[in-house]
């Protein structure tokens, strides 16, 4: 019997799978590309998308990993400030003498470090990563202030300079979009795939069921902060590069733009739904939206108010969409149905 | 209030020249599919005790909300004083006269007990100010009504579950109620409260209120009624008068069939211990907690709600900690709080509230069937989804879950298949401890003889089962030995032929009498 109504139900399942949010992003991406290619001339050509997807790439890259803290039904909003503390340090080291290839990885263990003050401040107190992440945002900010003080540290290796900026041989791919596309891959088949994807879900999703079955809740949401502090380091460090610039206040408000791209690629705050391709699809979104704003001589300040402005949207529609959804579905159970045996 | 003559008015039980003081007459109710009552009828008379009785999910509730202005029915009419009325809320229905005594009452415990009897009605004297002198003396004179000795004065906060009761019932005096509904008051109470209790009851069932009692315990129906109405599944099954009527009769009633067939258990050999708790304490919550449960025995923990049952059991499996004592499973140590190493010990913990603790409700049947599995279904490093669904149809089909796809949400499903929804999750874990809490709360009996079955063969098949239950005839239908817990101590362990509905209740109770 469960056989026949399977075939009666997918004929319904297109119309529904097609209107997703991540594939709705998708399609709007699409309409900003055929829009932006018509609008303006200078951006449909390889220069110019390979400058907008290297400049999205530490964006995308701290995406990632909160993609996965924002599907655990956590968020970290102190990545930004990870960032700029990163950048002050890499900048600090490097003035005082220190060899590139030592500063990298000492600068993605105080991103560890950092992370790991979040996720023991959420898992062992309990407390909201919201609240948390908003203390850390500042002690974090203010500790690249202390580090860097008001100077700027540019004159950086050119070879590294140039990983930072230059794009693949024979490709119009920046090396960090490339970096991007590989941990994209990971990230995704670890969310959709695995057994620790299947975890997050349910712990986004249940919290207390997820603990009654056997998942390490806390263990997992230690890994989490973890992750997402060596992501925004290491961010830190490619735009150090890219910029060729180190300062204290580098990336202030990025975590804004990060949160607005995942949210808008359909992840729910209040966890345990999403995809990454949608939040792909979001990144990428956002980035052409601000190139197109940048193109077309458009303020840094309203390019702030089109971002806020997709959050905000991002947030409002799903839930105007299941309002929706529910009112259109509420008449129909009360008919009478089959009796009861 | 036009009936207040008839209800002053000498009337004895049942004789029916007066019209009932509160009826149903045909009433039916759906929510959604589900048909909670269908054409049920029922009288309340003056100065008579009136059971309500069946199983979980029999449409008690509804029933009783119903009555008191929350629901109202989709067809079918309520009548006072033989007149038709329509309670669009639960405040007509109190300006009517009902009252409604619920098994934990709420109160405002910064406030005394006569502010929580007048609130929103203080009496008042110049200037609005709240009249306290008059107010005491109207609760005292309440108290003195109810033959009940409380102080007028003292906070809420403190008071038990039994005199918070008896304050909700002088509240409802206070608003001159001609009905009262008492749904399961005394399932929290010991003995001699639930004396007390009656003592009350009776004096106001002598003055004519009408009463509405509804409990699982038989032997309370049986001392404090005159008449019963069976529900079974929403539909009206019989209502009777008490006197003449046996406890298997009444059961029958409510069941539908004999308790065999609904309790199906098989006899099994028992092997060695699987499960074996020593001295387990829980600061606060437990203490000194040593039982063993053997394979192929099913061992059910009885006891009054809060008496640390379901505690015990969230601490064997690891979701909470434990501050002394051990666990042993098959002759190994558990480490403690590690539900991880519970289940690879082979420890399964089917949990109280399925909604929260046993099912991610948003998720398909196939992922929250392989949340348990999560290693198990490793094919490399990813999800085999091909291995995912295999292990969820397997098991649906021996639980014979009903749905249309795998890949639906559980919260589509009904009750009782949700349930077998996270026994799939726990028995395809393979376990040798089964742990159940509540296995058949607010499920339909056919699923709920389905589970027995369940269980039953689970057990004869070499699986050592701790079954947590609160409904006495499933514990009674279902265990080989019984334990029974009493604010955080065991106090009984009683072999299945010793076990009764007194032996048990009378264990929970504790001996204060």
């Amino acid at each position: 019997m469960a056989a026949d109504v399977t075939a009666a139900n997918s004929a319904r399942a297109p119309l529904s799978r097609f209107l997703r949010w991540d594939i709705l992003v998708g399609v709007l991406l699409v309409l900003v590309f055929a829009g932006g290619a018509i609008g303006s001339p200078e951006f449909a050509n390889a220069g110019n998308l390979s400058f907008a997807l290297g400049d999205l790439g530490e964006i995308a890259l701290i995406a990632l990993a909160m993609t996965l803290l924002v599907v655990a039904a956590e968020v970290d909003l102190s990545v930004a400030s990870v960032l700029g503390l990163s950048s002050a340090l890499v900048g600090h080291l490097w003035d005082a003498g220190w060899a590139i290839e030592t500063i990298i990885p000492l600068v993605v263990v105080v991103g560890a470090v950092c992370g790991l003050v979040n996720g023991l401040l959420v898992t062992r107190l309990g407390l909201p990563s919201l609240a948390v992440t908003i203390g850390t945002l500042a002690l974090y900010r203010g500790l690249a202030q202390v580090v860097l003080g008001d100077r700027a540290i540019a004159e950086f290796p050119q070879s590294y300079v140039n990983l930072a900026v230059n794009n693949v041989p024979g490709t119009p791919i920046p090396y960090p979009v490339a970096l991007f596309a590989v941990l994209a891959v990971i990230t995704a088949v670890t969310l959709h795939a695995t057994g620790f994807g299947r975890a997050l879900f349910a712990i986004g999703a249940q919290v207390e069921a997820a603990h009654f079955a056997g998942i390490r809740v806390k263990r997992i949401k230690l890994i989490l902060f973890v992750v997402s502090g060596i992501v925004a380091a290491f961010a830190g460090v490619v735009y150090t590069l890219r910029y060729g610039s180190a300062r204290a206040d580098n990336g202030s408000g990025l975590e804004l733009a990060v949160i607005a791209a995942v949210l808008l690629g359909g992840v729910d705050f209040d966890g345990g739904k999403g995809t990454l391709g949608g939040v792909i699809a979001g990144v990428l979104l956002i980035g052409l939206l601000r190139n197109l704003l940048m193109l077309n001589d458009v303020s840094t300040e309203i390019q702030s108010v089109v971002t806020g402005l997709l959050l905000v949207i991002s947030v409002i529609t799903p839930r105007l969409v299941a309002v929706a959804r529910q009112r259109r579905r509420a008449p129909s159970p009360v008919m009478p149905t089959t009796p009861t045996p | 209030m036009t009936g207040a003559a008839e209800a002053t008015a000498p009337h004895g039980p049942g004789t029916g020249d007066a019209p009932p003081v509160l009826a149903l007459a045909g009433v039916s109710k759906s929510f959604g599919a589900v048909r909670a009552l269908r054409d049920v009828s029922l009288e309340l008379h003056a100065g008579e005790a009136h059971a309500l009785a069946g199983e979980n999910g029999a449409g008690k509730s509804t029933l009783v909300k119903t009555l008191s202005g929350v629901h109202r029915p989709d067809s079918g009419q309520v009548l006072m004083d033989g007149r038709p009325v329509e309670f669009h809320k639960p405040a007509d229905a109190q300006r009517h006269g009902v009252a409604v005594i619920y098994q934990e009452p709420t109160m405002f415990p910064d406030l005394s007990v006569a502010e929580n009897i007048f609130i929103g009605r203080q009496p008042r004297a110049s200037l609005g100010r709240i009249d306290r002198g008059a107010m005491r003396a109207r609760a005292a004179e309440l108290f003195a009504r109810l033959g009940v000795a409380l102080d007028p004065e003292q906070p809420a906060r403190g008071l038990s579950i039994a005199d918070q009761q008896l304050v909700e019932i002088a509240k409802a005096l206070s608003r001159d109620a001609r009905v009262l509904i008492m749904d399961e008051p005394t399932a929290a109470l010991s003995v001699n409260e639930v004396a007390r209790l009656f003592t009350v009851v009776k004096a106001l069932r002598e003055q004519g209120c009408a009463v509405l009692f509804i409990s699982h315990r038989l032997d309370e129906i049986f001392e404090l009624c005159q008449r019963v109405t069976t529900l079974r599944d929403g539909a009206w099954i019989a209502g009777e008068a008490v006197a003449g009527l046996t406890h298997e009769a009444l059961i029958r009633r409510m069941v539908g069939r004999d308790l065999d067939t609904l309790y199906p258990k098989l006899d099994a050999a028992t092997g060695e211990v699987a499960l074996k708790v020593h001295r387990l304490t829980r600061e606060g919550v437990f203490t000194d907690v040593s039982f063993e449960v053997r394979r192929g025995e099913i061992v059910a923990l009885a006891g009054l709600v809060g008496a640390g049952r379901s505690e015990v059991a969230r601490a064997v499996f690891g979701v909470d900690r434990w501050d002394a004592g051990w666990v042993e499973v098959n002759g190994r140590r558990l480490p403690p709080a590690s539900p991880t190493a519970a289940m690879s010990a082979g420890v399964a913990l089917v949990p109280e509230d399925r909604r929260q603790q046993g099912l991610v409700m948003d998720q398909s049947i196939e992922r929250n069937i392989g949340l348990t599995g999560l290693k198990r279904l490793r094919r490399g490093p990813v999800i085999s989804r091909a291995a995912e669904r295999d292990r969820a149809r397997d098991w649906a089909i021996r639980l014979q879950l009903k749905f249309n796809r795998l890949s639906d949400a559980v919260n589509v499903l009904s009750g009782g298949n949700q349930q077998k929804v996270v026994l799939a999750k726990w028995l395809s874990t393979r376990p040798q401890v089964l742990i159940i809490d509540e296995p058949t709360r607010g499920i339909d009996v056919g699923t709920k003889a389905e589970v027995h079955r369940v269980l039953s063969e689970l057990a004869s098949d070499g699986m050592a089962v701790l079954m947590i239950s609160s409904e006495l005839p499933e514990v009674l239908g279902m265990a080989d030995r019984v334990l029974v817990m009493q604010e955080g101590r065991l106090v009984a362990e009683i072999p299945r032929a010793e076990a009764t509905e007194e032996s048990v209740m009378t264990a929970a109770a504790g001996r204060t009498s």
